[in-house]
């Protein structure tokens, strides 16, 4: 609960549009770390501030505050590990940011153990001014890396869809892709009807969802760098839940084109794009594909039992096995990276949260979210958080809450009602940085 | 409820215009005949149309009922369910008649969810919802090349509350004449 600093001073970097970050919780012992503000002829503690908050919403790191230091190094010479030790600081973060005649900028940057009085960790990257924040995000995610032992995920996005006036006769949906931390957002789609179930291609190039734009739903696949849209040709019925394959070669998707919902695949560079249907179940509704890690299943929500719960079907075999038992409602599944774990929407006493079970232990379902009318939750690409939508005083949001349930955080946006968060695969926005 | 097809054209008529100004799409029960009013000469200006049509379909297009009210057009579901009341049936039973009878119309039958569960799984749910009337109507002779459906799950609520009241309302299928 140390998390819990008033980042308002954070928060006025941000632009009116963008999703604000409210921090309800944090781990229970975070790491404690200096980020000294990066010294900079222009721009005072853009990179810093960026890199901080990134720490500070993972929950895991407990930035010191700025007017607690006792001095603002921005050299390793200038560094004096007892300063650091005297405040409790288990690493220190110190760096530069300098602007090159070409237009671009350099900023460089030195992690620092405070117990084992070394540099740890150190790295330069140059790139557009206007890439400061993917700079900064790129920082962060090598700095948690190093702290963590797991890869960052911060330089990573989120789609989600963005409702205007919603409830009127004029609303406006918004396909929105933003930066992890809610910033930079930019509309990729815009229409007068519903558009809903983003999901990203493995490789971040792509992305699918389906659009009611003509009044009926069709499955739309959009390349981000082009912004070009191709309409699925939309089968009667339901054209729905798109998901990539881990390969990126397929598509699996619902279509309810022979009577009722089943699972379909399709090959996305086949010339004749036959989808191959994968479940077979005349009465039962069969949707929401999610792919196993190694391609070779689907998990899906199904309702052949009665009830809706989570299935795995083995894609050559066909052999299908429940995963869910507990509750009368558990829909929207999605595998961690590891293939163990999953994530899904638990109705439990008539309210919807997001749960987590372990598929090998059986452990589970254990609720994550203390919010209510949850769903669509969608994992970092480490697997240790995931975002999903939920309301808020009657608002659409976007939360965040870590797999082990201890990390809580919200994305109101002040535009309208927020849905369907998709985060996105890692993402190489930037080349390589090049350690010092 | 058939006797009352035998009913003078006219006075059906102007039972409408008196009803229509205070229509409600929720009529359910056969009512007391209105009193025809006296004095309404427009009316009996206009040729009276002996053809079915013209007591099918009110002049805004509503489905009416053989009395002669506007015949509901939204049916109700409870939570996770799909199934049809034996009042939305009688009712659906009377849109079945006026389509076999009407053979030249169409309907778009759209199913609808609460905001609560998963959105596809409520796509799939509302589709279920809007088949449920589908079938019933086919089975009563509707032809199916005269029925459309389109699920819009929670996309489109009627009402936008999150609370039992708004939840009950959004739970539907509605049936569209085109």
């Amino acid at each position: 609960m140390k998390t819990l600093i008033c980042w308002t001073a954070l928060v006025s970097l941000h632009s009116l549009d963008a999703l604000e970050i409210v921090i309800d919780r944090g781990n229970d012992n975070p790491t404690p770390i200096a980020i000294v503000p990066f010294a900079s002829s222009n721009s005072n503690g853009a990179v810093s501030g960026v890199i901080s908050f990134d720490l500070v919403r993972s929950g895991q790191f407990s930035p010191l505050e700025e007017e607690n230091m006792l001095s603002y190094p921005s050299q390793p010479g200038d560094v004096y590990f007892r300063d650091w030790r005297v405040l409790g600081m288990e690493y220190v973060l110190i760096g530069r940011h300098l602007d090159r005649l070409d237009g671009r900028v350099t900023v460089t940057y030195h992690l620092f153990d405070v117990s084992a009085e070394r540099e740890v960790k150190s790295g330069e990257i140059t790139a557009g001014r206007e890439r400061i924040r993917d700079i900064a995000h790129r920082i962060a995610d090598e700095v948690y890396e190093e702290i963590t032992g797991i890869r960052g995920a911060f330089s990573t996005r989120i789609l989600y869809v963005l409702v205007e006036n919603i409830g009127t006769s004029y609303a406006r949906y918004k396909l929105e892709m933003a930066d992890s931390d809610g910033e930079r957002p930019r509309t990729l789609f815009e229409t007068s009807e519903p558009l809903l179930s983003p999901s990203w291609s493995p490789d971040g190039q792509r992305i699918a969802y389906v659009s009611f734009e003509t009044g009926r739903p069709a499955i739309v696949i959009q390349e981000l760098e082009s912004n070009v849209r191709e309409r699925l040709p939309p089968y009667p019925g339901l054209n729905g839940a798109p998901a990539f394959s881990p390969d990126g070669r397929e598509l699996a998707m619902v279509l309810s084109r022979d009577g009722n919902p089943e699972i379909y695949t399709m090959e996305i560079a086949a010339p004749a794009r036959r989808p191959r249907r994968v479940t077979r179940h005349v009465s039962a509704i069969d949707t929401e594909p999610g792919w196993t890690p190694d391609g070779k299943s689907l998990i899906f929500t199904s309702d052949r039992g009665g009830r809706p719960q989570i299935y795995r079907i083995d894609l050559r075999t066909s052999l299908t096995e429940r995963l869910t038992y507990q509750g009368d409602y558990n829909a929207r599944a999605r595998l961690l990276p590891d293939g163990r774990h999953l994530v899904y929407v638990h109705r439990r006493e008539g309210v919807y949260h997001i749960a987590w079970q372990d598929l090998e232990t059986d452990e589970g379902p254990r609720v994550l979210t203390e919010t209510s009318l949850d769903e669509s939750p969608s994992l970092a690409p480490n697997g240790t958080m995931l975002i999903y939508a939920t309301q808020d005083q009657g608002r659409g949001i976007l939360a965040v809450v870590s797999i082990d349930g201890q990390v809580k955080y919200k994305l109101p946006s002040s535009a309208g009602d927020v849905r369907e968060p998709s985060w996105s695969p890692y993402l190489d926005t930037l080349s390589a940085t090049r350690g010092l | 409820m058939r006797q009352f097809r035998r009913c003078n054209v006219a006075s059906l008529i102007l039972g409408v215009l008196v009803l229509v100004g205070c229509a409600s799409q929720q009529e359910s029960e056969p009512a007391a005949q209105p009193e025809a009013p006296v004095e309404v000469a427009p009316v009996q200006t206009q040729p009276v149309q002996a053809e079915p049509e013209a007591t099918d379909f009110d002049n805004r297009s509503r489905p009416l009922m053989p009395s002669g009210r506007i015949l509901a057009t939204k049916f109700y579901f409870e939570l996770d369910q799909a199934r049809l009341s034996a009042r939305d049936l009688r009712l659906l039973e009377m849109h079945a008649n006026i389509l076999t009878r009407n053979r030249d119309r169409r309907l778009v039958i759209e199913g609808h969810c609460d905001e609560r569960g998963t959105r596809e799984y409520n796509l799939a749910l509302g589709e279920r919802r809007a088949n449920a009337v589908s079938s019933f109507l086919t089975s009563a002779g509707v032809r199916r090349s005269q029925i459309d459906t389109v699920s819009y799950g929670e996309e489109r609520p009627d009402d936008p509350g999150h609370d039992e009241s708004a939840w009950s309302k959004n739970r539907r299928a509605v049936v569209i004449y085109r």
